[in-house]
């Protein structure tokens, strides 16, 4: 017999002559799931259980402390630095409904599980959106750029957007292209979950808030160098990249050392690649941007349809991540010249990744450039897409927009390759 | 030695709790072997700092937030035979299938009963020994109980759970922990107070060992099996010890305990009379130690500060012993250390250790304490000072109060120490990593019941006609597998029987040990090899001795090549008849004398001769053979 019991009540559940008793937990799967007082839980097939309630969840005094909002008082002397909150790990704790680790927290929680922070700045924080970064869109980054600006007007000297770590790169890049900052934009975000000791959040949100405060005035990301809680990296926003799905030290500058290293030990921020400074720039927003445009993989022996139906669906921009050197099969060249002819400019990146397009080595090469392709120099597939996205966005004329395309605009070219 | 308490009377409550670590191919949570390796294997290293968070009832569990006081690095070792998930930098995978099967079997031969659907928990422990900062455990079965000499133990508990870091060493602010054992599974298996006594204790334990064992799927050696037990007396509190290595020790351990805890009790009871009180004021005693002698208090006081708190009515009960060797004031110094410091001074010591009788009156006096009254000082940086005279406050409250409930740590001479407060329920919540398993009834029934020990012990004397005493020994062996493999594979042999095998792995081993044989070098393949050069008539069983000591020196040898080495190779039968005659030959007239009564004299001249190459029934036979030809020409 099974009486009338939800979530949160206190009961007693006896099953073939054995009783489990404890609070009924949150459950997906149809079992009967006990917290039992030794914080242990088990799940009861309800068939043949007889469940007593022994207290309403309503009549018991939640001994769940809700956590005291400590109000932090501003420092004097200190910096002034935005939180923007967009969700991720880093802003994330354990859904106990699903069981997943979903994004809840809000700003404000991250100061409070981090006090460190108010040692450094006097934050101010705010939730933009709630979202997991595969969930993020195009229209988000121009959100998300209008919220930073805003916060710098409103006199932020530094900005930190915690972020989901699977897209941060393009919301990174977006940033990067849509913003001309004054002072520091720095993306963090954690690979482990907040709600694990272990979670590199705090040394990440740490070290962010080191870079954030400092005189870097660029868009970066801040994250693990390496597996040790030794040192974060400061990643130029449109040179990094997600290159782990689960460790700490996943993202990585390529085809570019990172601009620095922030120590978390002594909090020492040291500089390798020269960068803009504070101020240098000023505040400028240039956010629209054109979200229908395509990264496209060619793999071998794959169909030039493919490239065909983007320029049929009406693609404003197309970029390809080709083989080696920027290659694609010499059936696709033909699809290559029908969307250059139409307009639609073509960037040929490379799946290597790290290196240079070079298309006049080969034959293959020269004839997709004769097709009009724009090589894609040492930048990042990815990054390619977001500055086709912001370029179309900013620029109608094709001729214009291809010169663009060309140029490096946010260190996303390099004229040398060092590595 | 038991018979110092009436544990009846003093409502003594027991129960254990059993580690083992499961012998399955993988770990719980990835697929690394479960293998032990030398520090100085290891390949790599890292390191990381822990912080506590709230648990799902947005509560920090008190253990977690003391262990977190302090701000260590943790230095982990990796190896070849780990990866990133030890290294907490990839998810878990799904529960280890063989491990589960292991633990159920377990739960079968404790007739406990399984849960439904296993709920993998986060336990959060933040000592650095797990990298994630929890450790990974759920609940599997409950309502269980075994059989002893005095009645049934309950056993309430069964949890299937990872093992954590090995702690290679403790340099203060960091610790260095070795990968290699983290994630081993391991099950817990907690029985109910149901232990009257501790010769009960250890009964149950043993109980429980033959159980696991019975398995032929556990860990064996040092460190495979971990005994914790839980203790209180009727007016104590719950004591929970960790870390009981020894099963000959468990008797002492509870003694100790209860001693301790009948001791402070009779300390609060005479501290109540005398009305004594402790103080809330930490005093910064800093200044009168300027000029101190103490070089301890020198050392640290120049970078730090001196602190002291008074203790009205505690004078001459600080220095009081619970334990043989062990004080009120030790109670106070463990808890101080928890805060970092080396240590803490009671006046029932002072003046000692370089600190002058007209210091500890200027302390006195500066804290306004009277005659009756203690004081406890500290020597160190400031924030571990104040740490530990906080730590201090609470605990001489405690005493005035009873017995605190505790985690404490079990020493080697029986005695215990405080490892930190009894973790509550605060410190768990869902591992979300790691999807529940459901057992359905059929399942749990298709878990196969391994043969019991003693059942098997028994099996041997009627299957191989061992001896009662040899097959007892033999079954509780860590060489059963080995055992057993060897009398299959053999089977009905006449050179070498169960006997023999026993006698070998239970008798011959031990000696060779003795006499520094390195016999951690002989595997499973060499006695094998071994056994069947001696079946096949290779060699003799006497050479079992010799050739052991040869391969333990050169494993690499197989056993053939090392009877050759040793001059043992098999002889020609023909060689042994003529070397026979030769030996009549030489001595014709004894052996016209004697007759057929020169084959037991003649034995030992031959047996001299080819020791180990022939079995001596095999010469006897040849020797009455000749000499029956010899005496009829």
């Amino acid at each position: 017999m099974i009486m009338d019991y939800e979530e949160g009540d206190k009961v007693k559940v006896e099953k073939s002559g054995v009783e489990y008793e404890g609070i009924v937990m949150p459950s997906t799967t149809g079992h009967i799931i006990i917290k039992m007082v030794s914080g242990y839980n088990a799940g009861i097939e309800p068939e043949g259980a007889t469940v007593t309630v022994v207290q309403k969840k309503s009549d018991m005094e939640t001994s769940a402390k809700k956590s005291v909002k400590a109000e932090v008082k501003p420092k004097k002397g200190l910096p002034k630095v935005s939180i923007l909150s967009t969700g991720g790990t880093i802003a994330s704790k354990i859904d106990y409904r699903t069981g997943a680790v979903t994004s809840q927290f809000s700003a404000d929680d991250i100061l409070q599980a981090i006090p460190e922070l108010t040692e450094i700045a006097n934050f101010s924080g705010k939730a933009i959106y709630n979202i997991l970064s595969e969930n993020m869109k195009a229209d988000y980054w121009q959100e998300l750029s209008r919220a930073v600006v805003e916060e710098i007007k409103n006199g932020a000297d530094g900005i930190i957007i915690a972020h989901g770590t699977d897209t941060m790169m393009y919301s990174t890049a977006a940033l990067s292209f849509m913003i001309d900052t004054p002072v520091p934009i720095v993306f963090v975000g954690s690979q482990r979950s907040a709600d694990r000791p272990s979670s590199d959040n705090a040394m990440n949100a740490i070290c962010a808030a080191k870079v954030a405060v400092s005189e870097i005035a660029e868009v970066t990301v801040v994250m693990h160098s390496e597996s040790s809680d030794d040192k974060c990296s400061i990643h130029r926003a449109t040179k990094v990249r997600k290159m782990h799905t689960s460790r700490r030290d996943a993202f990585r500058s390529i085809n570019s050392e990172p601009i620095g290293y922030v120590d978390y030990s002594t909090g020492e921020i040291t500089t390798g690649l020269s960068f803009i400074k504070r101020n240098e720039r000023e505040l400028t927003l240039m956010d629209s941007i054109e979200p229908k445009c395509a990264l496209v993989k060619f793999t071998p022996g794959s169909s030039p349809d493919i490239l065909g139906y983007f320029i049929d669906a009406g693609y404003k921009g197309i970029v390809i991540e080709g083989t080696g050197l920027g290659h694609v099969s010499t059936d696709w060249i033909p699809q290559i010249e029908r969307a250059t002819e139409q307009k639609i400019p073509v960037i040929i990146t490379s799946q290597c990744l790290n290196g240079r397009i070079c298309d006049r080595v080969y034959d293959t090469g020269r004839d997709i450039l004769k097709a009009g392709a724009i090589e894609g120099e040492d930048m990042l597939p990815e990054v390619a897409l977001v500055k086709m996205m912001w370029t179309l966005g900013q620029i109608q004329d094709y001729d214009d927009a291809v010169d663009i395309l060309k140029q490096d605009i946010r260190c996303e070219i390099n004229e040398r390759s060092l590595e | 030695m038991s018979d110092k308490f009436d544990y009846r009377e003093l409502g003594l409550k027991c129960g254990l709790e059993i580690h083992q670590q499961l012998d399955s191919k993988c770990k719980l949570f990835c697929n690394c072997p479960t293998q032990i390796r030398n520090i100085e294997e290891s390949n790599h290293e890292f390191f990381r700092y822990l912080r506590p968070t709230a648990s799902e009832m947005g509560e920090t569990d008190r253990a977690a937030l003391e262990q977190s006081k302090l701000k260590r690095k943790y230095i982990y070792k990796a190896y070849d035979t780990t990866c990133l998930v030890e290294n907490d930098d990839e998810p878990p995978t799904e529960v280890n299938k063989e491990a589960l099967e292991i633990a159920l079997s377990i739960t079968k031969l404790l007739n406990m009963v399984p849960v439904d659907q296993v709920h993998m928990m986060r336990k959060i422990v933040v000592d650095g020994s797990n990298t994630s900062g929890f450790q990974r455990t759920a609940f599997l079965a409950k309502d269980g109980y075994l059989d002893t000499s005095v009645g049934p133990v309950g056993v309430g508990v069964l949890c299937l759970e990872e093992e954590a870091c090995q702690k290679i060493e403790d340099q203060g602010d960091s610790i260095i922990y070795s990968l290699d054992r983290l994630g081993i599974p391991l099950v817990e298996i907690g029985t109910d107070p149901d232990i009257i006594s501790p010769q009960h204790a250890k009964e149950t334990a043993q109980q429980i060992g033959m159980l696991l064992r019975s398995t032929g799927k556990v860990k064996r050696g040092l460190g495979t099996i971990r005994q914790d037990v839980n203790i209180s007396i009727a007016k104590g509190a719950r004591v929970e010890l960790k870390g009981v290595q020894a099963l000959d020790m468990i008797e002492t351990i509870v003694e100790r305990e209860v001693e301790r805890q009948v001791n402070l009790l009779a300390i609060r009871d005479e501290l109540l009379e005398r009305n004594a009180s402790v103080c809330d004021t930490i005093f910064d005693v800093t200044d009168i130690f300027k000029e101190t002698q103490s070089k301890v208090i020198k050392k640290t006081s120049k970078k730090g500060k001196v602190y002291a708190v008074l203790l009205r009515g505690f004078d001459g009960y600080v220095g009081r012993e619970v334990q043989p060797g062990r004080r009120l004031g030790t109670e106070f110094s463990d808890r101080a250390k928890t805060s970092g410091v080396g240590g803490i001074f009671h006046t029932d010591e002072l003046p000692a250790y370089g600190v002058s009788e007209e210091e500890v009156q200027a302390m006195r006096t500066e804290l306004g304490a009277e005659e009756n009254d203690a004081v406890v000082m500290v020597a160190d940086r400031e924030v571990r000072a104040r740490g530990a005279m906080e730590s201090v406050i609470i605990r001489a409250k405690e005493a005035l109060e009873g017995i605190p409930e505790e985690t404490r740590r079990s020493l080697p001479d029986g005695n215990n120490s405080y490892l930190r407060p009894l973790p509550g329920a605060a410190r768990m919540y869902p591992e979300t990593d790691v999807p529940q398993v459901n057992i359905s009834k059929e399942y749990f029934e298709s878990i196969e019941m391994p043969e019991l020990l003693t059942e098997r012990a028994k099996r041997f004397e009627s299957e191989f006609g061992l001896h009662k005493e040899l097959a007892g020994k033999i079954a509780y062996s860590t060489y059963l597998p080995l055992f057993e493999e060897i009398m299959e594979i053999l089977g009905d042999n006449e050179n070498v029987n169960a006997t023999l095998v026993v006698r070998t792995l239970t008798g011959t081993l031990p000696e060779l040990k003795r006499d520094g044989v390195e016999i951690d070098n002989l595997e499973d393949k060499h006695f094998i090899d071994v056994c069947n050069l001696i079946a096949e008539g290779g060699a003799a069983k006497e050479a079992i001795d010799a050739l052991l000591r040869a391969l333990a020196n050169e494993p690499q040898l197989c056993a053939k090549d090392a009877a050759e080495k040793l001059g043992l190779g098999s002889i020609d039968l023909s060689d042994v008849e003529s070397m026979v005659e030769a030996v009549i030959k030489e001595r014709q007239d004894f052996v016209k004398e004697k007759g057929m009564a020169a084959v037991g004299p003649l034995m030992g001249v031959v047996m001299a001769e080819v020791r180990g190459k022939v079995d001596g029934k095999t010469i006897s036979e040849i020797l009455k053979q000749k000499i029956n030809k010899y005496l009829n020409i």
